[in-house]
């Protein structure tokens, strides 16, 4: 089985936004690969183990996104494509779909696996774009995934409990975090990640066009903040004033 | 005036609360057309009349309820091309949003997703968008026709006006190649006593409990409040408790009479879920933690102790 995972990088969700004076994120952030695709690279490389067949990693982004690749490739992953373009800075989730799809399709994968959405992003839209471009069906919020012959089977999560969902391959899905707990990548796996293939491919080589954004952004305000209220020490008093503020609010 | 469609989400035969929060906006936009597919379109036709729908499409056919996205994205393409809307509203659902995702690049016309309101400007529409972690907020402006724009559940306050809506139906030529994701089972878990989305008290919990094993603690406490459990994203991709707990972005919007935050630092993937509580209490270890600042009121203080003795000063106070 042919396994495509597309992996992102993302500014550290464990560190604190920062914002320049000209709106912009600040540089020297932190950027990992989204921990949201960790977890779909590890049921990639699951269903690689059960299956046999070949994990590809393609992401798009600056050239520092090989790092992010390079840490799914040292999980185990068989090889990478990165799509970087000076032109797709700030590209929205249509224009992420188009590159993405006229990158996956050469691969023909029986399996394309995403994650729900990014942590950064998180229009949470691309997936669903991308299996439209790739004109294959989608399964989405898988929280667990199944093989049955030519068959793709997942337990999709819903508000109360989930619904068993079934497409046959070519096929995209969507997995939540929790799906599969991240490997470590092991020393043997980072020294053999080193020589796995990262291929870096333009628009150009994609023959796709920037073509016009479907938005554009007009203005940042802030956000409306909420006023700010009382902090308090517990020096044995908080239980009394917390029972304070539940009484005012009725909700005793 | 405007064409505005709202896309009204039904789920097993019922018309999905968003779809009528989304009737609310699409109101002061233009005139109002809604699009009902699968089980239950009929009668939530009905419905979305007395919510401001000049006209529902609808049709009731079982591809809709029993295949994922596709039919619904081929009945909307189909509907577009005969009377092209200006705006397309949908829910930002997991099931909306799957259609609006694939009609937005069947289309090719894009979409702005996760928006917190909308409103019309020099007859294009904006959208307002969450950004940069939550602290600003970007106006976006659609540039293609039609206008695709997602909006979180709970965003607006849903309201009758009362009325009787054309209901026309929808021939819907839906080809074998969109029933592909088949839906063949639904499994309902162990509801939850009080739902998190109606309480009106939520208290959630983050990686300051420490670990799952100390849930029960916000159990009781809740179980003593009336209210419901919710948690962080943090300690729901480390598997702590269900994701049907999670608060958040990728998780539930609430907005109860009080929400009381365990142990959470306040990400923008949490707050943006539970920002429109009344009432914000937060205890945290930390003086410093984002959460504190938008906490009516912050205990610095450790959780495990002030959580039990809180509880049984309510259960003492009610009696």
């Amino acid at each position: 089985m042919k396994i495509v995972v597309t992996v992102k990088q993302v500014p550290d969700p464990n560190s604190v936004t920062v914002l320049e004076a000209d709106n912009t994120l600040a540089r020297d952030k932190e950027v990992v690969l989204d921990p949201g695709d960790e977890c779909g690279i590890e049921e990639g490389l699951q269903l690689k183990e059960a299956h046999g067949g070949e994990v590809v990693l393609v992401s798009m982004g600056p050239e520092r996104a090989k790092d992010a690749i390079r840490k799914g490739l040292s999980m185990g992953a068989d090889r990478g494509v990165l799509i970087s373009d000076a032109q797709l800075a700030g590209a929205d989730a249509l224009l992420t779909a188009r590159a993405l799809a006229a990158a996956i399709k050469p691969e023909a994968p029986d399996l394309v696996i995403c994650g729900t959405e990014s942590y950064d992003g998180s229009t949470g839209v691309v997936p669903a774009m991308l299996a439209e471009l790739l004109g294959i069906a989608q399964l989405t919020v898988a929280k667990k995934v199944e093989v049955d012959g030519s068959t793709i089977r997942i337990h999709r999560q819903t508000a109360d409990g989930y619904q068993v969902v079934e497409a046959a391959t070519p096929v995209l899905i969507t997995v939540t975090a929790g799906i599969a707990e991240p490997r470590y990548a092991s020393l043997k796996g980072i020294m053999a990640a080193r020589s796995k293939e990262i291929k870096q491919i333009g628009l150009g080589d994609l023959g796709v066009d920037r073509g016009e954004p479907a938005e554009t952004i007009e203005g940042l305000t802030q956000a409306e903040a909420r006023k700010a209220g009382v902090i308090i020490q517990d020096d044995g008093t908080a239980v009394d004033r917390i029972l304070q503020v539940l009484t005012e609010a009725k909700a005793i | 005036m405007a064409k505005i469609w709202v896309y009204a989400e039904l789920n097993q035969g019922k018309l999905q609360p968003t779809a009528l929060e989304l009737m609310a906006k699409a109101r002061e936009l233009g005139d109002v057309e809604a699009i009902a597919l699968g089980a239950g379109a009929r009668a939530a036709a009905a419905t979305l009349g007395k919510h401001g729908a000049k006209v529902v499409y609808v049709n009731e056919d079982a591809s809709f309820d029993d295949f994922l996205a596709e039919p619904a994205a081929d009945a909307l393409e189909a509907l577009h091309k005969e009377h092209s809307p200006d705006l397309m509203l949908f829910g930002f659902t997991t099931d909306s949003r799957d259609v609006a995702g694939r009609l937005a690049a069947r289309l090719g016309v894009g979409l702005i997703s996760n928006a917190g309101d909308v409103v019309s400007k020099d007859g294009a529409f904006v959208a307002h968008v969450p950004y940069f972690g939550g602290t600003k907020v970007a106006s976006m402006r659609a540039d293609k026709k039609p206008a695709i724009i997602l909006i979180r559940p709970k965003s607006f306050e849903a309201s009758e006006t009362g009325g009787t809506p054309e209901i026309k139906d929808v021939d819907a030529a839906l080809g074998a190649g969109s029933k592909r994701a088949h839906i063949t089972e639904r499994v309902v878990e162990a509801s939850e006593k009080v739902k998190l989305e109606d309480a009106k008290v939520v208290i959630a919990g983050g990686r300051g409990m420490g670990g799952p094993d100390n849930f029960p603690l916000l159990e009781a406490l809740a179980g003593a409040l009336g209210g419901a459990v919710g948690a962080s994203r943090a300690v729901v991709d480390a598997g702590w408790v269900p994701y049907s707990m999670q608060v958040g972005q990728t998780g539930k919007s609430v907005r109860p009479g009080v929400y009381i935050a365990v142990g959470i630092s306040g990400a923008m993937q949490h707050t943006v879920g539970m920002k429109a509580s009344k009432i914000i209490i937060a205890i945290n270890k930390d003086a410093e933690a984002p959460i504190m600042k938008m906490a009516d009121l912050g205990v610095v203080g450790d959780a495990m102790k002030i959580v039990p003795a809180l509880t049984a000063a309510v259960k003492a106070k009610k009696g």
